[in-house]
């Protein structure tokens, strides 16, 4: 089976005023359909960018560049009309953020902006079905409510009940990749942990293809059947993650998971900003029989 | 300060700002040499020569008494950029003061500076000067007067939001703490961060009470004869359009230009001080 | 109480603490007038008697807060006094000559919202584009000269130049005046059911509401685009990139709502603001509003009609501002619904 998303040797630069600024060094990955991916690293590493460059968001902006192939369910992206790739966004890929309540409009109710998402699939949906449809996908995410929900503003509802409404949001099309930028991150740990179990047994009913984008190794762990781990620019390991976190063969992962705090103390020790280490090749597991 | 120059000077459009501003400060300061007919600044009679269009020497024409018009008007601008920079150095620490002592004080203080500012502001600018101007006799100091009088409740305003805000910033808290007095906070600490709004407002004020000045003085209630000045100079006119368009376009222009160059330098220093309202 | 109304009530109650003092400043300015109001209003043929006649009438010989109450009895009765200019009671001048600057303000905010928070949406939507840097340009432009400029250059390219506009006054001689109801002649017009009159006035009243609008025109771009830049920035907008919803509605509809709720405010004040913008443009097309009354009650230091005018030039400005609070709270639901359901 070939894979949904498949990314060969992408890069990205920012002209600046002093020259490139280089800030993907060719990396490649691939999301089979059905499969949760996780794509792990600090800040700044390019796991943002990734994200964004999947739905097209960069490429509009003309101090970017972008090469390589991006390949989405057979079709390559780079090679697509702008407006076939604006097809794309919100009905086959759609994407939840970080802060479930500033990635909602405050100024106009849930259901206007529900009905705006249910639009992409089916532009002639009228008000009155789209509140149907939104009222079924909230069910989804365990909101009994819905009628109350709808009507409120972002600014009414809760974290978690807003991130809720952002994960029914994304899976309201059906799409078939859904990107996670950091979910819940803004969130409290428990309404974190909450909604995610919520998005993966939801996705798993769906068969939705993820891309996990988080920097929380503890997290990534629970969630995903294959981890990345990117460090300015550069894959520099990749494999099924029960493989990748029982043997952590890239200096710079072992670096991250003894980043992870535990409970136990022993206090937070400090990842070098810069390590010769961290420069190695790749380090890639070999897909288990579980993950394939 | 060098570097926002160099930033100013590297953007075409604030480039052309600070080209006009420098013709419009060099007329003014330089207006004796300049101007081909230097006492046609005053009184002066020229029946032989009156309400000619555009010609050498006259480049921008001869007014009703056969004046140079390009010679008054740099000797409006003169008289306009004095009265923008006296008006600005009376109203700007009024208002910082006042917007200040309301932000940070707060109680009391705050509910009667603030109204009193409201009761200035919910008067029409022009309309307020003109009343004052009106009671007054009609001289360029009284002039400044009343154009200061409206000029330093939006200061108040500014700095009064800008106030609200940092006072609650850890570094004001941090200065409490240490038990620094009311005064040192509020002119050592929160003022320094006042500055770039203020200096914005300025550039682009410069231009508006120029503006301003020139409405006044077009109604009659401004500068008065023979003093040069635009606003009066275009009221005159325009009862002799469109035959002696220049006694009105002319003028027109001068304001244009000048209020212009203010505006898109002002323009490009909100941008690079980053002090959006 | 809903917080609406809640609402009104506190801006109601502000903006009678603030015509209160409006009208003590207004007094002041007035009674620090140098020489004698009833000297300067009976002429210099006045025989000393009658001068002091006057005096007693006006009550000049009591002390200013005196005045000041005598002023308030007379405004609770709806009396600003008699204008020593038209021997008229001011309210009845204001009354005649209000409507016709009221209309041309009306006329010209239309303008400044129909034109300015359009441009100003198209440069935000293009920004770092041609079409941006086009808009900016204009739209500093109209800021940047009075509207008596604006006024004699319009006139002098679209009445003189181009004849498309009539040059002066409110309506043409030959067409008989509607049957003054409201005292807009757009609106009385109509209500004469004469369109023939109507398009007369509406033909008239382009050029000047257009100049006195050009300001504000450029002020509402400026300030629209400016605000929905950084409305740009934030994350829900991204959100509605990353699902595609169309640039356009992006622009219009959640990029520009809230932006809107800061632009409104300042864009209120630059409307009111023409207020008095009106008495530069009306002296150039000779039209006959508040302006000619206002400049001669001025320069003949008429105290009564001064202050009434500047009084209900104020109280028109903050009834304008009164409107604005009222729509932002209507558009922004953190306002309206301040106190149903929770805050973050």
């Amino acid at each position: 089976m070939t894979a949904l998303l498949d990314i060969r040797d992408l890069t990205l630069s920012f002209r600046g005023f002093e020259g490139e600024n280089r800030v993907l060094h060719g990396i490649s990955l691939n999301v089979a359909r059905g499969e949760k991916v996780a794509l792990v690293g600090e800040s700044g590493s390019g796991k943002s960018v990734t994200a964004r460059i999947i739905l097209g968001l960069l490429q509009e902006q003309r101090s970017t560049r972008v090469s390589g192939a991006v390949e989405f369910d057979g079709r390559d992206l780079e090679a697509m009309p702008a407006k076939a790739r604006h097809r794309l966004r919100g009905t086959d890929i759609s994407m939840i953020f970080q802060d479930p309540t500033s990635s909602l409009n405050p100024v106009y109710p849930i259901d206007v902006q529900f009905h705006e998402v249910l639009k992409r699939r089916d532009p002639k949906i009228t008000r009155a079905a789209a509140r149907e449809r939104a009222s079924e996908a909230l069910r989804d995410v365990s909101i009994e409510d819905a009628k109350r929900v709808l009507d409120s503003y972002s600014f009414q509802l809760s974290g978690g009940m807003n991130q809720r409404v952002m994960i029914a949001m994304a899976l309201a099309n059906e799409p078939k990749l859904l990107i996670a930028d950091e979910p819940g991150t803004a969130l409290d740990v428990t309404v974190q942990a909450q909604t995610l179990h919520l998005m993966r047994d939801l996705v798993e009913r769906k068969h939705t293809s993820v891309l996990f984008i988080s920097h929380n190794l503890g997290v990534v762990r629970e969630f995903a059947d294959r981890v990345y781990v990117i460090y300015k620019g550069n894959i520099v390991e990749e494999g099924p993650t029960h493989a990748l976190f029982s043997d952590p063969g890239h200096a710079y992962t072992r670096a991250l998971m003894a980043a992870v705090p535990k409970i136990t103390g022993g206090g937070i020790p400090e990842i070098p900003d810069r390590s010769e280490s961290f420069s190695e090749p790749i380090v890639v597991h070999p897909a288990t029989e579980a993950s394939s | 300060m060098k570097r926002t120059f160099l930033i100013l000077a590297s953007n075409p459009m604030s480039l052309i700002g600070l080209i006009l501003i420098g013709v419009v400060v060099f007329s003014a300061v330089f207006a004796d040499f300049i101007a081909p007919f230097p006492e046609h600044r005053g009184a002066v009679v020229d029946f032989t020569n009156f309400n000619q269009p555009p010609h050498w020497p006259n480049i921008f024409g001869t007014d009703l008494v056969g004046r140079d018009l390009f010679s008054r008007i740099l000797y409006a601008y003169r008289i306009s950029l004095m009265l923008g920079v006296v008006v600005l150095a009376i109203a700007v620490p009024i208002g910082v003061t006042i917007g200040l002592a309301a932000g940070y004080l707060g109680g009391w203080v705050d509910f009667v500076l603030m109204r009193l500012t409201d009761v200035f502001l919910s008067i029409p600018p022009l309309v307020l000067a003109m009343a004052i101007m009106g009671v007054l006799e009609p001289t360029l100091t009284n002039g400044m007067l009343a154009v200061t009088a409206m000029w330093w409740p939006w200061y108040a305003r500014l700095v009064y939001n800008v106030t609200r805000s940092e006072a609650q910033e850890g570094y004001v808290l941090a200065a409490q703490i240490i038990g620094a007095s009311r005064l040192h906070i509020m002119f050592m600490e929160i003022l320094p961060n006042c500055v770039p709004s203020v200096v914005t407002k300025m550039t682009l004020d410069l231009g508006f009470v120029i503006l301003i000045a020139s409405s006044l003085s077009f109604l009659g209630l401004g500068v008065q004869a023979p003093t040069p000045d635009l606003g009066s100079m275009v009221a005159e006119g325009g009862n002799y359009l469109p035959d002696s368009w220049w006694l009105t376009v002319f003028p027109s222009l001068a304001i244009l230009i000048a209020v212009f160059g203010f505006n898109l330098v002002g323009d490009a220093l909100r941008q690079v001080l980053g002090s959006d309202q | 109480m809903s917080p609406v109304v809640r609402l009104l009530a506190k801006r109601l109650s502000i903006s009678v603490i603030v015509l209160i003092g409006v009208s003590m400043l207004i007094f002041m300015i007035a009674r620090v007038i140098p020489g004698d109001p009833a000297r300067i209003a009976l002429g210099p043929n006045a025989t000393a008697e009658q001068v002091e006649q006057l005096r007693q009438k006006l009550h000049l010989e009591d002390p200013v807060w005196v005045q000041y109450g005598y002023f308030v009895r007379n405004l609770a009765h709806g009396d600003l006094g008699i204008s020593l200019y038209t021997n008229r009671p001011v309210t009845t001048d204001i009354a005649q000559f209000l409507p016709a600057t009221l209309e041309l303000v009306f006329v010209a905010g239309v303008f400044m919202v129909g034109l300015g928070i359009p441009l100003g949406i198209l440069s935000a939507r293009y920004r770092g584009r041609m079409a941006d840097s086009l808009i900016r340009v204009v739209s500093l432009l109209g800021v940047s000269a009075p509207s008596f400029v604006w006024a004699v250059i319009l006139m002098l390219l679209f009445a003189f130049f181009l004849p498309l506009f009539p040059i002066a006054g409110q309506i043409s001689d030959t067409i008989p005046t509607p049957h003054r109801v409201t005292g807009f002649l757009l609106v009385d017009s109509l209500l004469d059911g004469d369109f023939k009159a109507f398009f007369n006035a509406l033909h008239h009243i382009i050029l000047p509401a257009f100049a006195l609008a050009l300001s504000g025109i450029g002020q509402a771009a400026r300030l629209t685009r400016a605000n929905m830049v950084e409305t740009y920035d934030k994350p829900y907008i991204e959100m509605a990139e990353s699902y595609g919803f169309a640039p356009r509605r992006i622009a219009n509809k959640f990029a520009f709502r809230p932006s809107l709720i800061p632009s409104l405010t300042i864009i209120g004040l630059d409307f009111a603001a023409m207020l008095g913008n009106a008495f530069l443009v009306e002296a150039v097309f000779a039209w006959p509003g508040l302006s000619r009354y206002g400049v001669q009650v001025i320069l003949r230091k008429d105290l009564n009609a001064i202050v009434g005018t500047v009084l209900v030039i104020s109280a028109m400005f903050l009834i304008v501002n009164i409107i604005v609070d009222l729509l932002i709270a209507y558009i922004n639901p953190r306002i309206r619904l301040a106190n149903s359901g929770g805050r973050s």
